[in-house]
């Protein structure tokens, strides 16, 4: 099943109320009123996509439909022609779809190293093992640094991850210091000669300001054994989050300075909406999603596909 | 918590403090409040019925007669709050003999930590829990709960992870705990999205073989809209008793904890806040929506406002006010209501945007003043009270030294009481904001024979109105104007 199947089983709820209600609500041939409007914003505002962007959908809408005979069709490409806009708005990102690396600035002298940062309970380490199966499946040598010591058993779980791809990892008693943690996998990476280092970090509420210096110490901790370092930062955002979504992504991006997103959950009915809310305000790029608890349930993130998987009529 | 939706909403707010309210404002004010509450990700028909009820108390008779409507909205948005999400009941239920607590979510939601918080809980009112790892999914969350139990001093019941049944190690668990004087089984089973129907099948499966006494939903408090539906699947397979909402400790909106209570009818039970054990807290809906009205202040003071204030009693004052009949009988129970409140520094802190003028009051101290002129009334006899100018030489020796006082004081409160009616009348149509600092004008003059009391011009300069006269005028006016209108048209 590829991913585009895998994303519209996610979706076909929110299909659902995006179609039933689009039929419910617009039909051919009628003239398109506020009502028409009001009700539609609310089944926008049902994908979390936040006010904002909900805003400026039914601004379009009422520029180009209000007042006008109703064409299903025409209002589909107006929807999807603004959400498109919306979600590329900013630094026009491309990658090959093709190849599940492209979105990854990968160093082409020596080491990688991606950091991984996000809330509790995101989905961090398990983004990062089906990471880490994507590059080892492209023939990448890996490298896990362990660097959450805080939460109990975060370690246990992200080695047994490791043994089942087959890749080293650093790991410290807990308690340990995260930046050691993440000093030490940059010196093992450099040593065995690896392609990516790849390293863990507790979840972290984005308020909590100890937490927060402590991400920045290890991100400035790895820049100093590795000289442009981290090449990666990757922010793991739960799909079913609301529009908390944005802060964390202003206040981890701040600390940092993230590279892109990566939105795990997204098999579920939430369709992680607030991705557009970010991407609104903020240049940083959905550039993986999870689909699903198995180690290849990761995919490209691609903009055109998303929207069209969200307001695909079947 | 819930910073940012108390931001949104005392943004909204701010303008229902100001100015006149007309049925326009409280509308438009009522459309920030339903946006503070969406981007808050408060469920997108809860809003519109909250906003629904709002409108409907709001922009009505009952508000727009009384004489602070802005407090009175302030008090019905709060109160709709506390009932969006209350009432709640925190006892979990457990028998006197074994009792099973299941704790079901979303992966992520924070179950695991969450059940060690409520084992420690437990533990502590002297319960001997059992912690049971059922979630065999995630790798190394046996090895979690193992931890986390051996941190709280709880046991806990594992199985190795080997393709066995969860349902099957649930049953051991219990097992095993009514060998061991056990009294609260607690099975921290694996994160499941509400749509995977065979993970669902499973933990109702759970749910028929142990038939827990309890069935908790942990909830992310982040999870934006879609948290109504992972709540609602999870209710209708397996009949919640509560909700526990975690990760309350960073800057989100929660406007999942309006939602979920709203559409399950499930009572939040207990909230996570903060990574340690020990870092779980009951609920509380009114302090929650006090937290949302404003820092716990504003909605405090709106309730105390309808509490204390008995609005048959202002009623009646405010006509004596009207028409100038206004004794020093009634001032002191005005003085009464007005202390129920709290402390006069107190009750500015709690206006946002006043807090300021509460430090600046300094060295003043309006309540010893309020107290001494207490003391004065309360040493004349009510005749006095109604009738001041009855107040001889004889019967004012008499009040100075039953109120320790001196007779001059008497005399200043008198004359103050007098200027001061006047002021009263004035205030009569002022909000209780603009009264408190009438008063403290009052009391400033009160104790200073300097100071005189700020009598500002509040009407306009054409003097005491005369309505008719006015009326008349404008009429006058009109026909003057319609006169003119037919000149020009020939």
């Amino acid at each position: 099943m590829g991913w585009f199947d895998k994303l519209k089983q996610g979706l076909v709820k929110t299909q659902k109320i995006l179609n039933t209600d689009v039929r419910d609500l617009f039909r051919n041939g009628e003239i398109m009123n506020e009502t028409h409007l009001e009700s539609f914003e609310g089944r926008l505002i049902q994908t979390d996509m936040g006010v904002k962007a909900v805003d400026a959908i039914i601004e379009e809408l009422r520029k180009k439909h209000l007042g006008r005979t109703v064409q299903l069709d025409a209002i589909w490409d107006t929807v999807k022609g603004k959400l498109k806009e919306l979600l590329k708005s900013g630094k026009a990102e491309k990658w090959d779809l093709e190849d599940p690396l492209s979105p990854l600035h990968l160093n082409p002298n020596g080491l990688t190293v991606i950091l991984v940062a996000g809330v509790n309970g995101a989905g961090k380490t398990t983004s990062i093992a089906k990471l880490a199966n994507l590059l080892t499946k492209s023939g990448k040598k890996v490298v896990l640094a362990a660097g959450d010591t805080f939460r109990a058993a975060a370690v246990e779980q992200l080695t047994l991850w490791s043994k089942r791809l087959g890749c080293e990892i650093v790991t410290k008693p807990p308690g340990t210091d995260p930046a050691s943690v993440a000093y030490a996998g940059c010196e093992l990476a450099l040593e065995i000669n690896a392609d990516v280092l790849i390293i863990d970090t507790a979840g972290r509420l984005q308020t909590q300001k100890n937490l927060m210096q402590e991400l920045e110490k290890i991100h400035r901790i790895i820049a100093k054994k590795v000289p442009d370092a981290p090449h990666e930062s990757l922010m793991v955002l739960d799909a079913t989050t609301g529009q908390n979504g944005l802060s964390q992504a202003q206040n981890f991006s701040e600390i940092v300075k993230c590279t892109g997103i990566v939105l795990a959950k997204l098999d579920g009915t939430a369709k992680g909406g607030v991705t557009v809310a970010i991407r609104q305000t903020m240049d940083i790029p959905v550039k993986y999603i999870g689909v699903g608890e198995q180690i290849d349930d990761l995919q490209l993130f691609d903009a055109d596909r998303f929207v069209d998987a969200l307001f695909a009529i079947n | 918590m819930f910073e940012s939706i108390t931001r949104g909403l005392t943004n909204a707010l701010s303008k229902l403090q100001t100015g006149k309210l007309t049925e326009g404002n409280i509308r438009d004010s009522l459309r920030e409040v339903r946006q503070a509450l969406l981007e808050a990700d408060v469920q997108f028909q809860v809003t519109n019925d909250f906003i629904k009820k709002i409108t409907a108390e709001a922009v009505g008779e009952k508000v727009l007669k009384s004489l602070k409507p802005s407090e009175q909205i302030v008090g019905i948005v709060f109160r709709e709050l506390v009932m969006l999400m209350g009432p709640v009941d925190h006892s979990l239920q457990l028998k006197k003999g074994l009792s099973v607590i299941m704790m079901c979510g979303l992966q992520g939601s924070g179950k695991t930590t969450t059940s060690g918080k409520l084992a420690k809980m437990l533990k502590e009112e002297g319960r001997k829990p059992l912690l049971v790892a059922a979630d065999l999914q995630r790798p190394a969350a046996v090895e979690q709960l193992k931890i986390i139990g051996s941190q709280i001093g709880v046991p806990v019941y594992t199985e190795p992870t080997d393709g066995r049944s969860p349902v099957k190690v649930c049953q051991n668990g219990f097992e095993f705990a009514k060998k061991n004087d056990i009294d609260v089984v607690i099975l921290d089973t694996a994160g499941r999205l509400h749509v995977d129907d065979e993970l669902m099948q499973e933990v109702i499966q759970i749910d028929r073989k142990l038939n827990p006494d309890q069935v908790l939903l942990v909830c992310d408090s982040m999870t934006g809209q879609d948290a109504v539906n992972s709540a609602k699947a999870f209710n209708e397979a397996l009949e919640l008793d509560g909700v526990i909402l975690t990760k309350l400790d960073g800057d989100t909106r929660g406007g999942a904890a309006l939602s979920v209570k709203a559409v399950t009818g499930v009572p939040i039970k207990y909230i996570g806040v903060g990574e340690t054990l020990d870092k779980l807290e009951k609920f509380h809906p009114e302090r929650m929506a006090s937290r949302i009205l404003g820092g716990g202040d504003l909605a405090t003071l709106a309730e105390r406002v309808q509490e204390q204030f008995d609005e048959e009693e202002m009623r009646l004052q405010q006509e004596k006010l009207a028409k100038g009949k206004f004794t020093l009988e009634d001032f002191q129970k005005q003085m009464k209501q007005i202390k129920r409140l709290g402390s006069m520094g107190d009750i500015l802190k709690m206006i946002p945007g006043l807090g300021g003028i509460a430090d600046q009051l300094g060295g003043m101290n309006p309540e010893k003043d309020l107290g001494r002129i207490d003391a004065m009334i309360s040493s004349m006899t009510l005749e006095e009270r109604r009738n001041p100018d009855m107040i001889d030489r004889s019967r004012r020796t008499r009040i100075a030294r039953g109120s320790g006082a001196e007779p001059a004081e008497i005399n200043k409160l008198l004359t103050d009481f007098k200027t001061m009616s006047g002021v009263m009348q004035k205030m009569a149509g002022l909000g209780v904001r603009d009264r408190m600092r009438a008063i403290q004008d009052i009391a400033g003059g009160a104790m200073d024979p300097n100071v005189q009391i700020a009598d500002k011009k509040m009407r306009s300069k054409r003097g005491p109105l005369d309505l008719k006269k006015i009326e008349e005028m404008k009429k006058q006016k009109r026909k003057d104007a319609k006169k003119q209108r037919k000149k020009n048209r020939k």
